[in-house]
């Protein structure tokens, strides 16, 4: 328990006033960051050779819709693979000014951790390198996991996409352009009765 | 005279591989960049069977998440289960009593004998071990039979609830563990003459889809991925939970970090975990199987039907769902496929008010595109079994 209270000590001690509070809720170390420099504070949780977080366990955040301001919270959970130590890093972010810097030059794991949040929080990582939705698609509308979002909102209908060059000939294209046309008669067919 | 040298067409082809595709079990699409048969690059594309797993967990009450963490990973959903009633009575601050722990600590590591048999029977069957895949799915079978007898279901059990589990171990359980072990180590033996030293098997599976260990760090890898590198990582010896500390088990480690390595941790810990289920059931004290605490703990049939006091509680809990104080924790269980962690946000009504997973296998599939680049596009086969990608916990 005193050495656990000590890390924490020592995490504030290091990072100075970048380290807005920290505490501690059910055996959980917590740390609450400011988001100013946040790949300088985590280099330094990181690298250092007394605190020497290396391991990148998880990256989530929080939307606090009309509970508390700032509006999200980036969540990220950093482990000391030699000292056994975990500790929580949590991330204010305003809900106008929603961006934060990348993780991914430290840890290239953050690369799909923060492309998920971006496409269920909307929250833009300045440095990413490939910042793109990953479990939805491209056409999707909205953040579905911001608080905002209605559970039952239906999403518009997406067109099928253009295919460039992926067959093989002109043979296979001809086949497919021949499926389309004889599908189209049978929806055709289809629709006549009831319409 | 030396013929003349052709030269074969350098272009660089696109292929899409998947997302519906006999050797990826999963839905997953590969967008590869290939010279020949080279794989200059791969674009992992994830998210086919998303289903929306933590806005579903905002809109039920704290049991009903319950059987929506069956589905995140179906091979081995017990681990699920575990680990998120852990996460949500840490964040209450109860404690189960000892015999609950000592049964969800054989659950788990059931449910993780079953999850390595699927992964490494699946596996080897896409190489052309047939026979390995089949006696490793009879052997799954066995196991999944005493799990079924146990729970009442195969995949979507929802046998651990907050505070206890759904009911105590069968009478005959002991008796069908150590018959069904035998047999498992019986089958065991078998695959091991038939492929660890399988000349073909070897050159598939050594040397392919490597990761160093600094690589497996930066990437967050857990599980038998990051220990076939040789990094010492095991939740259950370095954050003990439940009865861990109690056991005498060893964390295999690899050397290389290859598919082989892998294949071989994931053996090794089979027989690791029934070590440990066998040293469970015999230390297991009596005693009850869930806490003692109306507010949390749904009352017996008997009690609801015949008290005022049974009554209440029984509907505060179904239509209120139990009350769990404010705050945040986040939990971390071994799963079958690394690091498997729940981050829970209440705000002190019957609804979480957030339920993050840290899915291992999402992760994983992060370093794929590092572990394949250079390889053939045949080593996708082998590399991404190895894995053992579960659309369910990776999409969510």
């Amino acid at each position: 328990m005193a050495e656990a209270s000590s890390n924490l000590e020592l995490v504030q001690q290091k990072l100075g006033p970048k380290a807005l509070e920290t505490s501690r809720f059910r055996g959980d170390d917590i740390l609450i960051l400011e988001r100013a420099e946040l790949t300088e504070s985590f280099r330094l949780l990181r690298d250092d050779p007394q605190l020497n977080f290396d391991f990148l366990s998880d990256i989530t955040a929080v939307d606090y819709w009309k509970k508390k301001e700032p509006r999200f919270e980036l969540v990220y959970q950093i482990l000391s693979l030699r000292g056994r130590r975990r500790l929580r890093v949590r991330v204010p972010v305003p809900e106008d000014d929603a961006e934060v810097e990348s993780l991914t030059p430290l840890w290239r794991g953050a690369n799909f951790l923060e492309r998920e949040i971006w496409d269920l929080f909307g929250i833009r990582f300045i440095g990413h390198p490939d910042l793109r939705r990953i479990l939805l698609y491209e056409e999707f509308q909205g953040h579905p996991l911001r608080k905002d979002y209605p559970v039952n909102l239906w999403q518009p209908r997406v067109p099928e996409r253009e295919v460039d060059g992926t067959f093989v000939d002109e043979r296979s294209r001809n086949k497919l352009l021949r499926l389309k046309q004889s599908l189209g008669r049978k929806n055709e067919a289809k629709q006549k009765p009831s319409s | 005279m030396m013929p003349e040298t052709q030269e074969l067409p350098a272009d660089i082809m696109e292929l899409q591989m998947g997302p519906s595709h006999p050797a990826t079990h999963g839905t997953i699409k590969f967008n590869l960049k290939l010279q020949g048969e080279k794989v200059l690059d791969c674009d992992v594309e994830v998210g086919f069977l998303h289903r929306g797993f933590a806005k579903s967990c905002e809109q039920a009450t704290w049991t009903q998440v319950v059987p929506y963490t069956d589905r995140l990973n179906y091979a081995s959903p017990l681990i699920n289960n575990v680990g998120y009633a852990l996460a949500v009575e840490k964040l209450i601050g109860v404690e189960a009593p000892p015999r609950c722990q000592f049964i969800r600590t054989i659950v788990s590591e059931l449910s993780r004998i079953y999850d390595h048999l699927t992964c490494c029977g699946m596996a080897s069957s896409e190489l052309g071990a047939i026979t390995v895949g089949f006696y490793m799915i009879e052997a799954r079978e066995m196991i999944m039979r005493v799990v079924e007898a146990l729970t009442g279901a195969r995949l979507t059990v929802t046998y651990v609830r907050i505070g206890g589990v759904k009911h105590d171990l069968t009478h005959d359980f002991t008796e069908s563990v150590r018959r069904v072990f035998k047999n498992v180590r019986r089958i065991l033996d078998d695959c091991d003459r038939l492929v660890s030293r399988n000349r073909i098997f070897i050159d598939r599976m050594s040397n392919v889809g490597t990761i160093s260990q600094e690589t497996a760090i930066s990437y967050s890898l857990t599980g038998p991925i990051l220990r076939a590198t040789g990094v010492n990582y095991d939740v259950r010896k370095a954050y003990p939970y439940l009865v861990y500390d109690q056991f005498d088990f060893e964390v295999p480690l690899g050397s290389k970090g290859d598919n082989y390595d892998r294949f071989v941790c994931r053996i090794q810990e089979i027989e690791q975990s029934m070590r440990i289920v066998e040293q469970a059931l015999e230390k297991i004290p009596t005693g009850p199987v869930w806490i003692d605490d109306p507010r949390f703990v749904l009352p017996e049939k008997e009690k609801v039907y015949n008290s005022i006091e049974g009554l209440m509680h029984h509907f505060k809990n179904i239509m209120e769902g139990i009350q769990v104080p404010p705050g945040e924790t986040y939990f971390a269980v071994e799963g079958g496929n690394g690091e498997l962690g729940f981050y829970l946000v209440s705000d002190g009504g019957g609804k979480p008010y957030r339920v993050r997973v840290r899915p291992p296998c999402f992760i994983a599939m992060g370093a794929f595109h590092e572990m394949i680049k250079g390889h053939m596009v045949a080593d996708i086969v082998p590399t991404f079994g190895m894995i053992n990608m579960i659309g369910g916990e990776c999409d969510r």
